[in-house]
């Protein structure tokens, strides 16, 4: 028998490596710098998260979405949130829903501006990641201002939100975002037309309208490929039916598409956000139904009726009617699913997490075959990789 | 929709709850009702977002196996439900929907449920060599090891949880109830001393 010599190279790739973006194990096969297998090994940092959501009641699970995906935590409570509603069958006044949306939209903002310098930083620019930073640094003081916390706010909960926006949020917001719009343009002169992006980016990591589909694509991914779907859009939820905006595609599905895509997604988002500070008008942000959600503090000075719902609230929690519901929303990374069984007691029975970085991590192999090893980094970063939600 | 999919052999029962549909089927008929679904151009469902399982030990069906479904086409989702024995295994769908592998393979790490003809069936989710099935209901939240760094060996090793205070699973449900432990002075209550 004719014995064959394999020339290839078997590397390690992470878990502690600056470009894969958390703690990525990747086991890279390589011919000279020719990618032939990347092997992606995850679950780094799994905490159990669904396990740990057993355990605790529907209010005190919240605070887990936030730590899934950390640079878009708003978005995740969002779909916890929703799929809560759909069980209990209650529906959140309309100020909540635009307060929600606003805030869902300044998430997609803020992961945008993580991802993009991040992504430029992958592949050799560094100056975004300084600008984006502090722009990031202006939206988490809305995020402090709401719900005090910059990251882990813990403020869409089953119900409405915790709290009303600060007095005089609404023209802050309105002042901010006509100022974004010109971070973004400048943004864009750094890199959009910038040579070594496009070297880096352009005709990297392609993949089709198919494949995308095939693999489980969701959010940007999926519509850099040029399949214009968008679950604000196809299946609204809160107040998405009521504005108006875009869903940007791209045409090859290449890392370069994906950038752009982000980009534009960021201008809509803005213009959501402007839509919603016209159409908000004041109102209850939670429903008023204390065995949901906990009565006002100065009821609960006055009123034993109060005392009582707050205490049972944060010790028993409310109960669940039983039953299963599926509830997805549109994460900046793609579908973020929540899918929640409930056995009528004050615990989720089993809460199962969807999350699109799992799913695009998947596709890491077929991206990356064939290209070099370098641009690996460049796949993973335009994949908007975040290791929180998909070890969860 | 639901005329089209009560027609397909296999599937036993559809319910249509809040804009999605549920769906109970054979097992047997798995690899039949997904083709069935995916090419069938009336119902189109290309996409699997997830798979996942439930655990009810009681049961002599052990696990539901969820499957999600999503048609991009006819913009609609659907959740396919069917139930395994423990150590029963499943055929892998990986051949129809390629998103299925990860699915597949963190059902069997969680769950410790089979799939028949995986490619590649290992742990994804948990450490290397671990053992259990951590989504199971008998699987102590805690865990069973522990890893910490020892200085004298100089490496990371394994040993049994060690709680410096157990794990305290409250009875919220009866928060008046609850209460087993005596605590001091309790016995002026029930006119003991």
């Amino acid at each position: 028998m004719k014995e064959v010599e394999l020339n290839t190279t078997t590397i390690n790739f992470g878990p502690q490596h600056p470009a894969a973006h958390g703690v990525l194990r990747l086991v890279v096969e390589l011919e000279g710098e020719v990618v032939q297998r990347a092997e992606p090994h995850i679950g780094l940092l799994h905490r159990g998260t669904e396990k740990l959501i057993e355990y605790k009641t529907y209010l005190q699970a919240v605070p887990y979405f936030d730590r899934l995906d950390y640079v878009s935590p708003m978005c995740q409570e969002h779909a916890f949130a929703l799929a809560t509603e759909n069980l209990l069958g209650i529906n959140v006044p309309e100020r909540a829903k635009y307060i929600r949306v606003i805030f869902a939209e300044i998430t997609r903002i803020l992961n945008h501006l993580l991802n993009i310098p991040a992504y430029a930083a992958d592949i050799g620019a560094v100056t975004p990641f300084l600008w984006c930073f502090e722009e990031r640094e202006k939206l988490l003081e809305f995020h402090e201002a709401v719900s005090g916390a910059r990251f882990h706010a813990a403020y869409f909960r089953p119900g409405g939100v915790h709290q009303d926006m600060p007095e005089g949020m609404e023209e802050k917001l309105f002042d901010h975002f006509k100022t974004l719009p010109k971070f973004i343009d400048d943004l864009e002169s750094l890199l959009t037309n910038n040579r070594i992006l496009r070297q880096r980016s352009v005709d990297i990591g392609i993949i089709s309208k198919s494949e995308a589909i095939e693999w489980g694509c969701s959010g940007p991914v999926l519509r850099s490929t040029g399949v214009a779907w968008d679950l604000r859009r196809s299946q609204p939820y809160d107040a998405y039916d009521q504005v108006d905006f875009e869903v940007p595609v791209g045409k090859k599905g290449d890392c370069f598409d994906r950038y752009l895509v982000r980009i534009e997604e960021m201008r809509q988002s803005i213009s959501i956000i402007n839509q919603c500070l016209n159409k908000i008008k004041p109102g209850p942000i939670s429903i008023e139904d204390n065995k949901i959600t906990p009565p006002k503090r100065n009821q609960m000075k006055k009123s034993m009726e109060a005392l009582i719902h707050h205490f049972k609230l944060f010790t028993e929690g409310y109960r669940v009617p039983a039953g299963q519901v599926y509830s997805a929303v549109e994460a900046p990374k793609g579908e973020f699913g929540v899918y929640l069984v409930s056995d009528g007691s004050s615990k989720p029975y089993r809460c199962k997490i969807r999350a699109p970085g799992f799913a695009h991590l998947q596709t890491l192999d077929h991206l990356s075959k064939g290209h070099l090893m370098a641009d690996i980094a460049a796949i993973l970063g335009s994949l908007d990789i975040v290791f929180g939600e998909i070890d969860r | 929709m639901i005329k089209i999919l009560t027609k397909i052999d296999g599937i036993n029962n559809v319910i249509e709850n809040n804009n999605l549909l549920e769906i109970e089927f054979e097992k047997n008929d798995i690899i039949k009702i997904f083709n069935e679904l995916k090419d069938n151009t009336e119902l189109n469902f290309n996409q699997l977002l997830d798979i996942t399982a439930v655990d009810y030990p009681s049961r002599e069906f052990r696990f539901d196996l969820i499957y999600i479904l999503q048609s991009l086409t006819k913009n609609k989702k659907i959740i396919l439900k069917t139930f395994i024995k423990l150590k029963e295994n499943i055929e892998s769908i990986t051949k129809i929907h390629k998103s299925a592998d990860w699915y597949e393979r963190e059902c069997y790490d969680l769950f410790g449920i089979e799939f028949i003809n995986h490619p590649d069936l290992r742990r994804i989710m948990t450490d290397y060599n671990f053992e259990g099935y951590p989504l199971r209901k008998d699987f102590p939240l805690t865990g069973h090891t522990e890893v910490r760094y020892d200085d004298l060996e100089k490496k990371v090793i394994y040993e049994p949880v060690k709680l410096s205070q157990e794990f305290r699973n409250f009875d919220s449900e009866s928060p008046w109830e609850g209460m087993e432990n005596k605590l001091f002075g309790d016995e002026k209550s029930t006119g003991e001393n």
